[in-house]
C-alpha cells in the first residue's frame, strides 16, 4: 500500500461539525510558556498547531476524532475538553 | 416535573447495552442514552468479540441471519518484531470451531445490533444526546442533565457506562483523571481486501479467521502492541502505545501506523488493499489498581469507565458486557426491594468480585507497575531485537558450530538485558506481574 497522509486518513471519517469548538485552550499564556508543545505531536488528527507569529496554539477542532488523549497528555492540563454536542463530531462507518 | 424512570443508562457501548438489556428484560423502565447518532457511531476496537459473554445475554447469536460478526477465529499468532524480521508463536486448532471461541467484528455494526436487543426488550433509546452531568439530591444520584432542551431525566438509579474518557465518573469523583500511563492511544485502519486474497494469505477456509498481535521494534521503543485481524473482506490493522511514552517520543500516531504498514511482514499481508477508514481511541490500561469504587447511592459504574480491561489478553468488550449484566442484575434486585442505597447496590461489587473480571484483573495486578518501572526501550526494543538476532543466527547455516551459535544467541539476549542477573530479575518480575 502506498503511504497516505493524515488528510487522506481523516477524509475517510464522516464529520458533522458544530459551529462551536468543544476543545478550549484554558490559558493562552500557559502555551506560550510551554517548552515542549507536546500537543503538536501526540494528537492523532493534527488538531493543535503552534502559531509562531500570533504565539497561540491553534485548534482545528473540526478534525478531532474525540479520543481524549490531549485532555490527559497536555503536561499543563491546559485543555478544557468536552464532547461535541449530541449527534455532532465523528461518525464511523466500520469502527 | 420531568418524567421518572427506574433506570437511566449513560452510554450505548457493550457495557451500557448489556445493563439496559438485563433490566428491560426484567420489566424495569429503562432509558439508554448515547451521544452518537446511534450506538457504535463513536466506537472502535481492535476487533475480537468473545462468544461466551455475548451468548450469556443473547444465546446462539451467531446463528442469526445478520449476525454482527466477521470471521470466527481458528488461529491466534503472536509476533516479536525486528526491523525486517520476526520471531513467531501461535496456535491453530479446529476445536475453536465447536463451540466457537471468538470472532472478529466491527463496532458500528456490533454496537447497534447489541443496543437494538435492549430496545427490543423495552429500553427507550435516546441517541444524539450527551449527558452533561448527574443530578444529585444530597449524596444520592437522582437523574441526569443532557444537552437537549428540557433535558433533565430522573430515575432511581443511573448506570455510568460512558467509556474510557468517563467525564461523568470524573465529575462525580468516582475516579480522578487518568494518568498518561493508565491509558494507551491506539490508531487503526480498516483496509479492504478481497475475500479470496484474505483466505489465501492467511490459509483460511470460508469464514475462518486469524488474529495477530505484534510487539517489538514496531512500537519504536514505547510500551505498545500492534494488531492485525482478518475480517470477511477487510483487515483491521492498528497499534496502541502508552500515552506517556507517546508524549515523550514525540511521534505522530499516524506516522507510527504508517511505519507499521511498511514493515515487510505486514506490507505483504495488506498489499493491494485500500484504506477504508482511519480511527483512534484510548484503551484503559491501569489494571486492577486503577479500578474505582463501583457503586454508591443511586449509581453504578461499568466497563471502560471503571478500567475493566484485561490488556494482557486484549479483552475489554467481554468484561464490559459482563459488568453491565451484573450491574443490571444488582439493580433488578434493588428494584424488588425498593432500595437503591449504596448498601443495596453493593451487591454489584460483590458480583464483580465473584466473577472472572475481578479474578483475571487481580492475576495481572502487577503488570501496570511492571511496565511503568521497566525501561520501555529494553522490553519493546532491545529484547525483541536480541531475540530476532538470536533466532537469525540459530537458523543460519554458515559453517559455525551449533554450540558456539547457541552460546552467542544466549549472550545477545543477556547483553540486551544488561547481564545474566538482570535478565533473571526481569524474568522473575515479569512472571510475578502476570501471576498476581
Ligand atoms: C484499539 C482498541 C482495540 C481493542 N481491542 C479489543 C478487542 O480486540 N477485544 C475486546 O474485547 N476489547 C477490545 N478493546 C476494548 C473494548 O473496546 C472496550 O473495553 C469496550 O468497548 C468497553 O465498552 P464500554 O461500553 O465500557 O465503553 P465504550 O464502548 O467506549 O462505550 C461508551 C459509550 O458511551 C457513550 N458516551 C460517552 N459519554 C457519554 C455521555 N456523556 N453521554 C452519552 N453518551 C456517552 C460513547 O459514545 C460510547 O458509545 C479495544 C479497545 C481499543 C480502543
Ligand atoms: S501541550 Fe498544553 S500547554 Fe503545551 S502548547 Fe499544547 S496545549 Fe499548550
Ligand atoms: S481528543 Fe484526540 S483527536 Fe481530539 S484533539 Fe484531543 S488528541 Fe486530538
Amino acid at each position: 500500500m502506498s503511504e497516505c497522509s493524515v488528510t487522506d486518513k481523516l477524509f475517510t471519517i464522516r464529520y458533522k461539525c458544530d459551529d462551536q469548538s468543544h476543545l478550549i485552550i484554558k490559558e493562552a499564556d500557559t502555551c506560550v510558556k510551554c517548552t515542549t508543545k507536546d500537543c503538536n505531536y501526540f494528537c492523532p488528527s493534527d488538531v493543535y498547531e503552534w502559531e509562531m507569529k500570533q504565539k497561540i496554539t491553534t485548534v482545528a477542532y473540526e478534525n478531532c476524532i474525540e479520543c481524549g488523549t490531549c485532555r490527559i497528555a497536555c503536561p499543563s492540563d491546559n485543555i478544557h475538553w468536552v464532547y461535541p454536542k449530541g449527534g455532532h463530531g465523528i461518525t464511523y462507518k466500520f469502527g | 416535573m420531568a418524567e421518572k424512570f427506574d433506570a437511566i443508562v449513560v452510554g450505548g457501548g457493550p457495557a451500557g447495552a448489556a445493563a439496559a438489556l438485563t433490566m428491560a428484560r426484567a420489566g424495569l423502565s429503562v432509558v439508554l442514552i448515547e451521544r452518537g447518532e446511534f450506538p457504535g457511531a463513536k466506537n472502535i476496537f481492535g476487533g475480537v468479540l468473545y462468544r461466551q459473554q455475548i451468548s450469556d445475554l443473547v444465546p446462539d447469536f451467531w446463528l442469526e441471519k445478520n449476525a454482527p460478526v466477521e470471521r470466527h477465529i481458528v488461529e491466534q499468532r503472536v509476533w516479536m518484531m525486528g526491523k525486517e524480521s520476526m520471531v513467531t508463536f501461535g496456535h491453530r486448532n479446529e476445536a475453536y470451531k465447536e463451540p466457537f471461541n471468538c470472532f472478529t467484528g466491527l463496532r458500528v455494526k456490533f454496537d447497534q445490533w447489541f443496543a437494538d436487543k435492549a430496545v427490543q426488550a423495552g429500553a427507550i433509546p435516546v441517541y444524539s444526546t450527551v449527558v452533561t452531568e448527574v443530578i444529585r439530591e444530597g449524596n444520592k444520584v437522582v437523574g441526569v442533565r443532557t444537552d437537549r432542551d428540557d433535558g433533565d431525566l430522573y430515575a432511581d438509579v443511573v448506570v455510568i457506562a460512558d467509556g474510557v474518557n468517563s467525564l461523568l465518573g470524573k465529575a462525580m469523583g468516582v475516579h480522578k483523571e487518568w494518568a498518561p500511563d493508565e491509558v494507551s492511544l491506539a490508531v487503526k485502519e480498516v483496509i479492504s481486501l478481497p475475500r479470496e486474497k484474505i483466505e489465501d494469505r492467511f490459509n483460511l477456509e470460508g469464514d475462518e479467521g486469524v488474529t495477530i498481535e505484534f510487539m517489538g521494534e514496531t512500537s519504536l521503543g514505547m510500551a505498545g502492541m500492534g494488531f492485525l485481524y482478518t475480517n470477511k473482506e477487510s483487515i483491521s490493522l492498528g497499534i496502541g502505545v502508552m500515552v506517556n511514552h507517546l508524549r515523550d517520543k514525540r511521534v505522530k500516531p499516524y506516522a507510527l501506523l504508517e511505519a507499521v504498514k511498511q514493515h515487510p511482514m505486514i506490507r505483504k499481508l495488506i498489499q493491494g488493499g485500500e484504506m477504508q477508514e482511519y480511527a483512534g481511541h484510548l484503551i484503559p490500561e491501569g489494571g486492577f489498581h486503577s479500578i474505582p469504587k463501583l457503586s454508591g447511592d443511586g449509581w453504578v459504574v461499568c466497563g471502560d469507565a471503571a478500567q475493566l480491561v484485561n490488556f494482557v489478553h486484549r479483552e475489554g468488550t467481554n468484561l464490559a458486557m459482563t459488568s453491565g449484566k451484573l450491574a443490571g442484575e444488582a439493580i433488578v434486585a434493588a428494584h424488588e426491594k425498593g432500595d437503591y442505597s449504596a448498601a443495596s447496590l453493593r451487591l454489584y461489587d460483590e458480583k464483580i468480585k465473584q466473577s472472572f473480571i475481578h479474578k483475571d484483573l487481580k492475576k495481572y495486578k502487577g503488570m501496570h507497575q511492571f511496565l511503568k518501572e521497566q525501561d520501555p526501550a529494553l522490553l519493546f526494543d532491545k529484547l525483541p531485537r536480541a531475540l530476532n538476532e538470536a533466532a537469525y543466527n540459530m537458523f543460519l547455516i554458515d559453517g559455525k558450530p551449533k554450540a558456539d551459535k547457541q552460546k552467542k544467541a544466549m549472550q545477545v539476549v543477556k547483553d540486551a538485558a544488561g547481564g545474566t542477573v538482570n535478565l533473571i530479575k526481569l524474568g522473575y518480575k515479569g512472571w510475578r506481574a502476570m501471576n498476581g
